[in-house]
């Protein structure tokens, strides 16, 4: 038996007949994580003897003949920005390095519930601001298909270590596609669920109305399985969507006859790699001959997503990261070392030395010194740059002009969807514009990086859910991935659209190729 | 009521007040922490008031109730629709970096609170701008003694739901802002909205001053009125100390304006602190950038729509306000308003013992004499509350009934309370041990007979008119009998020489 | 749009961020790139549209005042850069923010 392959629906049901105990497929993953992570960095904290205590637990339950969880024995990866009381939590961010939180976060408590393995926390772009994973403090994640170029953003961690086979399923959070444009980028499923259908509590928000928790897998099925676990109503997020949790692994069959799938022309315009249009092209062909209809729909304000976005969603977090400040957790920079430092860049160190002669002068306060150096010290350079447009956009006198501004024209995005929906039940179209692009591609040019989001932001925007799947590789053996979005709370039909779509094509199934 | 301008007072004060009170609820505002009052540092917080990373917040049902109930009691229109929204600013005691509050959809608004002067009249009916629920912020604690020391932060209070009322600029002197306070605080403790603690920190004020000053030779009284520039006085810890703040400072501002003649526009808004050691304001650092709070909808709560059904049910549960009570109390005890007034001002429990007393003595002024005289009187010199008062209704209505009886007098009645409240033992048994039984009328008689045959000289000053000679009897025959009833002996003497 | 680096500086403050004199003159640029990339939807006319600050219809979400258990002191503390068992110690700051 090979656990390392199988998908989750196997793995679980191999575990439960005793195919193969749970201590020997933690192992097995343990012993990969230990072979690839040095290269791949797809984790930032690995719990190894937790992992196979927890495993051997369930093993000595199952023996007992006392009940086992949905999950039991399944290794799971967790993203970075979600709590964990046993495990660091870091966000990726020198801000947060060593932080323990005293609580688990409500996912990560039904994983736990459910008896899944969590093997460890995943690397990710610092506080998800990134779509490719190179703003993490602790160095970037390689794309298991290519160690050159990039995982995607900001879930890398979650999407490599899938792709890799460090974990049969990964948790990862999307606030502009950090769930899908990774997923995409590197072969895997990923699903950002309709807003409010995951608890975010416990999730380190980015922006709140934005940011929704997923699965990160190989399959729809697999996703599927996850979703049971993890969604649902939870009284603790007032976000939290009260209706009940479909048995998703259950609605996957029905064929796909009759499903009308909406393609957007304005998709397929400038700036979309051609071997990425022919992928998705190619897949809506599949589509129809598995019985669904293709249709042209109309989002007008799509074009606006990524201007709204980024109008939104770095407000609200400007005020989510005012809580990193030094003052009760987190980073603190050591009095009167200087300000304005930024440690390792020789000529500003430089100047931290000829200021130390009035080391408080430019702040009115100690305590404001230490605010202000704790956070330039702590946070890397594009969670500043958010946080300082955030807080450009909604200080005085700005207010209007953009972020009420974004408001309404994030209004007339959500109208655009409603509206398509109105004559299709889902719509298609490509991840990202282009395959894994290479590391250090991007890093000097934000709003480069910030187009990486231009197809998957309307559904945050709008709180939608969107799916993402391989379709194809490039010719240069890069995974080209596709999006469905579908209306709220539609989960059932984009992952049984998915399934159904997995079940005649192999792309989904194919292996970087890595050592053994 | 107008409040001109005097001669020696050349000015009038325009106050606006805006006053935060703390909930009286079990848990915060978001989170499941108590909020009792001094429990040791962060010993009541979580996750959530703590500002942890991936908290969320969940709104209290009772808190929003208990803040519809206080705005109701003020008159003011609650809001159909109504959103919270962070105000950001950092402040170590503010863990996350913004406040959850209101800002341009507060929950209520368009309010009006009376105050009545001490004569009785209407003093000032002060307008309410608006009513919101937000949450307190931590406690900083800072030895200014130690200079450079950290300061210590506790944030078991963050978290604690708030009401923040802000006034209209109607209140116009010191002393009425006083009194505003005071039917405040009474108000929102009778609805059982909040208690109102001030040395717990449970009601806070600040304050907005400034002088409007008729300016002479430029058309008299209907020239131009300078305007001096708003303060905003902090850090008043008592309703004595905004009386003391704002006397102070409309004192400071005519001598700032006889010497700057600075008016309103040409100077921003200043924040000054009151010393209360000291008796004085004191300038408080301006710092410009921190008014900028960048409101913007709390994307981690949603919404509240309050219907007219809600509104209705939440006006019925609210009890009478004391405006109402006051009224009702002196028209259905047949009391003075004067009585109505003192009995309703001490608060709920005190109206709800004397209501308890007059229903068993079934008549309001004697029940009224006995609370002011004798209630009173005592729990203000012994400290504690009503509810802790050993001395219950059954048996001030029992001394009562026996005074009424005849049995012994008023005085009397007032010895016997007082060995009530002191021993703690039943009427009837301190009744007995002080050997205080009813005098027969035949005994009566007979005494009364007695001392008229030994004072003939007094006998003949009644008979010559001087009826208040006879009470010279009443002293010697409490001696020869001390249960003896002196209105009854008094008024036996006074038949007897007659019938002489 | 351009931002000036006097803008950037007082953002600087607002948000709490040390920025070195390299720092305010990159993230000018920046900040006046980013703008200039959102400042595009100053073409849509959005008189009649109203703002939508929350993907969720809902309303009416409340928890009712029955207490929960809190964390220990201890707990509360554990990421604590400096305290004396009891207390959170910043610096020297004088009074409350007064939660206004």
């Amino acid at each position: 038996m090979q656990p390392l392959e199988l998908s989750a629906v196997d793995l679980v049901a191999a575990i439960r007949q005793g195919d193969i105990t749970a201590v020997q497929v933690a192992e097995k993953f343990l012993d990969r994580i230990d072979k690839l992570n040095g290269p791949i960095n797809a984790f930032l904290n690995v719990d190894r003897d937790r992992a196979l205590a927890r495993a051997a637990d369930i093993d000595a339950r199952r023996k007992a003949g006392k009940p086992i969880g949905p999950l039991a024995g399944l290794p799971v990866a967790v993203k970075d920005a979600l709590c964990t009381a046993d495990q660091p939590t870091t966000c990726a961010s020198k801000m947060l390095a060593g932080f323990r939180p005293p609580y688990d976060a409500e996912v990560v408590s039904r994983l736990r519930q459910a008896d899944a393995v969590i093997v460890g926390k995943t690397n990710m772009d610092e506080f998800a601001m990134g779509g490719s994973n190179e703003n993490s403090a602790f160095g970037p994640v390689k794309n298991p298909w290519d160690f050159t170029r990039a995982p995607g953003g900001s879930s890398g961690g979650s999407a490599a270590c899938v792709a890799a086979d460090m974990a049969t399923i990964a948790i990862g959070s999307d606030t502009g596609g950090s769930i899908r444009q990774p997923a995409g980028l590197c072969g895997i499923t990923g699903l950002k669920p309709t807003y409010g259908r995951v608890s975010r509590r416990g999730l380190v928000a980015f922006a709140s109305s934005l940011d929704q928790i997923g699965p990160m897998t190989r399959s729809a099925a697999d996703s599927a399985l996850v979703m049971e676990t993890i969604a649902g109503h939870d009284r603790g997020d007032a976000t939290s969507l009260a209706d009940a949790v479909p048995r998703y692994t259950s609605m996957l069959e029905q064929p796909l006859t009759g499903l009308r799938i909406g393609r957007v022309a304005e998709h397929f315009g400038a700036g979309l790699d051609p071997e990425v249009a022919r992928g998705v092209e190619e897949a809506f062909a599949a589509f129809k001959a598995a019985g669904a209809t293709i249709h042209d729909v109309k989002l007008p304000h799509a074009k606006y997503g990524i201007a709204t976005y980024y109008l939104v969603a770095p407000c609200e977090a400007s005020s989510n990261l005012a809580r990193y400040d030094g003052a009760h957790y987190g980073h603190r920079a050591e009095p009167g070392k200087g300000h304005r430092a930024e440690p390792g860049k020789g000529h500003r160190a430089e100047t931290t030395r000829g200021q130390r002669a009035e080391p408080t002068s430019e702040f009115e306060s100690p305590l404001v010194e230490m605010y202000c150096r704790s956070r330039a010290e702590g946070f890397g350079p594009e969670v500043k740059r958010r946080i300082m447009l955030g807080t450009y956009a909604l200080s005085s006198g700005y207010y209007d002009a953009y972020y009420a501004k974004a408001l309404r024209v994030r209004r007339l995005i959500r109208q655009d969807y409603i509206d398509a929906f109105q004559s299709v039940d889902l719509i298609g179209g490509p991840v990202s514009p282009t395959p894994a692009f290479p590391l250090g591609e991007k890093t000097n040019d934000p709003l480069a990086m910030y187009l990486v989001d231009m197809y998957t932001v309307g559904t945050n925007l709008a709180g939608i859910g969107g799916i993402s799947f391989p379709c194809g590789f490039t010719r240069g053996g890069l995974p080209i991935g596709f999006q469905l979005q579908g209306p709220a709370l539609s989960e059932p039909l984009l992952l049984r659209a998915v399934d159904r779509y997995q079940q005649l094509t192999d792309w989904h199934l194919r292996r970087p190729k890595l050592p053994a | 009521m107008t409040t001109q301008p005097t001669a020696a007072e050349p000015f009038t004060t325009i106050i606006g007040l805006e006053v935060h009170v703390q909930l009286q609820t079990k848990t915060k505002l978001f989170c499941g922490c108590s909020t009792t009052f001094g429990a040791a540092p962060n010993t009541q917080v979580c996750p959530t008031c703590l500002g942890l990373p991936g908290s969320l917040p969940v709104m209290n049902r009772h808190a929003f109730d208990l803040a519809v109930r206080a705005a109701l009691a003020l008159d003011c229109t609650i809001a159909p629709f109504t959103k919270w929204d962070r105000k950001n600013y950092f402040y170590p005691d503010l863990p996350k970096g913004y406040q959850i509050s209101q800002y341009d959809l507060p929950f209520s608004s368009d309010g009006r609170l009376e105050v009545i002067d001490p004569k009785g009249a209407l003093w000032r009916d002060v307008r309410i701008i608006r009513v919101h629920l937000e949450e307190d912020a931590g406690k900083s604690m800072h030895d200014e003694a130690a200079g450079t020391a950290d300061t210590r932060i506790d944030l078991n209070r963050a978290g604690t739901p708030l009401c923040e009322i802000v006034t209209q600029p109607d209140l116009r002197s010191p002393q009425e802002s006083r009194a505003w306070l005071n039917e405040l605080k009474l108000l929102l403790a009778y609805l059982g909205v909040s208690d109102c603690n001030m040395q717990e920190g449970s009601l806070r004020v600040d304050a907005n001053v400034n002088l409007h000053i008729p300016l002479a030779g430029e058309g008299g009284a209907d020239g131009r009125l300078a305007k001096t520039p708003i303060v905003e006085i902090k850090n008043m810890n008592s309703f004595r100390s905004v009386e003391r703040a704002l006397v102070y400072e409309a004192a400071r501002q005519w001598e700032e304006w006889q010497a700057t003649k600075a008016e309103m526009g040409n100077t921003p808004k200043q924040t000054r602190g009151w010393d209360d050691a000291a008796g004085v304001t004191r300038a408080q650092r301006h710092k410009e950038e921190s008014s900028d709070y960048r409101y913007f909808p709390e994307p981690d709560l949603v919404p509240v729509t309050v219907s007219e059904a809600d509104i209705a049910k939440a006006r019925a549960a609210m009890g009478d306000p004391p405006t109402v009570l006051r009224k009702a109390l002196a028209e259905k005890w047949r009391i003075p308003a004067y009585d109505a007034d003192v009995l309703v001002n001490q608060g709920r429990d005190l109206v709800d013992y004397f209501e308890d007393l007059a229903t068993r003595v079934g008549e309001g002024k004697v029940a009224s004499n006995w609370m002011q005289q004798d209630v009173l009187r005592t729990l203000n010199e012994r400290g504690g509350t009503i509810g802790e008062f050993p001395v219950r209704p059954e048996a001030v209505a029992d001394i009562i009934g026996r005074v009424t009886k005849g049995d012994f007098d008023t005085s009397r009645g007032r010895e016997i309370f007082a060995e009530v409240l002191a021993s703690g033992r039943p009427v009837a048994d301190v009744v007995a041990s002080m050997g205080i039984a009813a005098v027969s009328d035949d005994d009566l008689v007979s005494l009364c007979k007695e001392l008229l045959a030994a004072n003939p000289k007094i006998v003949a000053d009644v008979q010559g008119g001087k009826e208040q000679a006879a009470a010279g009897l009443i002293g010697q025959a409490r001696k020869k009998n001390p249960n003896v009833n002196p209105g009854k002996f008094r008024q036996m003497c006074l038949d007897l020489i007659r019938g002489m | 749009m351009a931002l000036s680096r006097q803008d950037v500086a007082k953002v600087g403050l607002l948000a709490r961020l040390a920025l070195s004199s390299d720092d305010l003159d990159r993230m000018t640029g920046e900040l006046s790139k980013i703008v200039g990339l959102v400042s595009q939807l100053e073409e849509i006319d959005t008189s009649a549209v109203a703002p939508l600050a929350h993907p969720l219809d809902t309303q009416n979400v409340f928890r009712d005042d029955v207490p929960a258990p809190s964390l220990t002191t201890a707990e509360a503390l554990q990421s604590s850069p400096r305290h004396d068992g009891s207390c959170f110690l910043v610096p020297a700051v004088l009074g409350d923010s007064g939660a206004a």
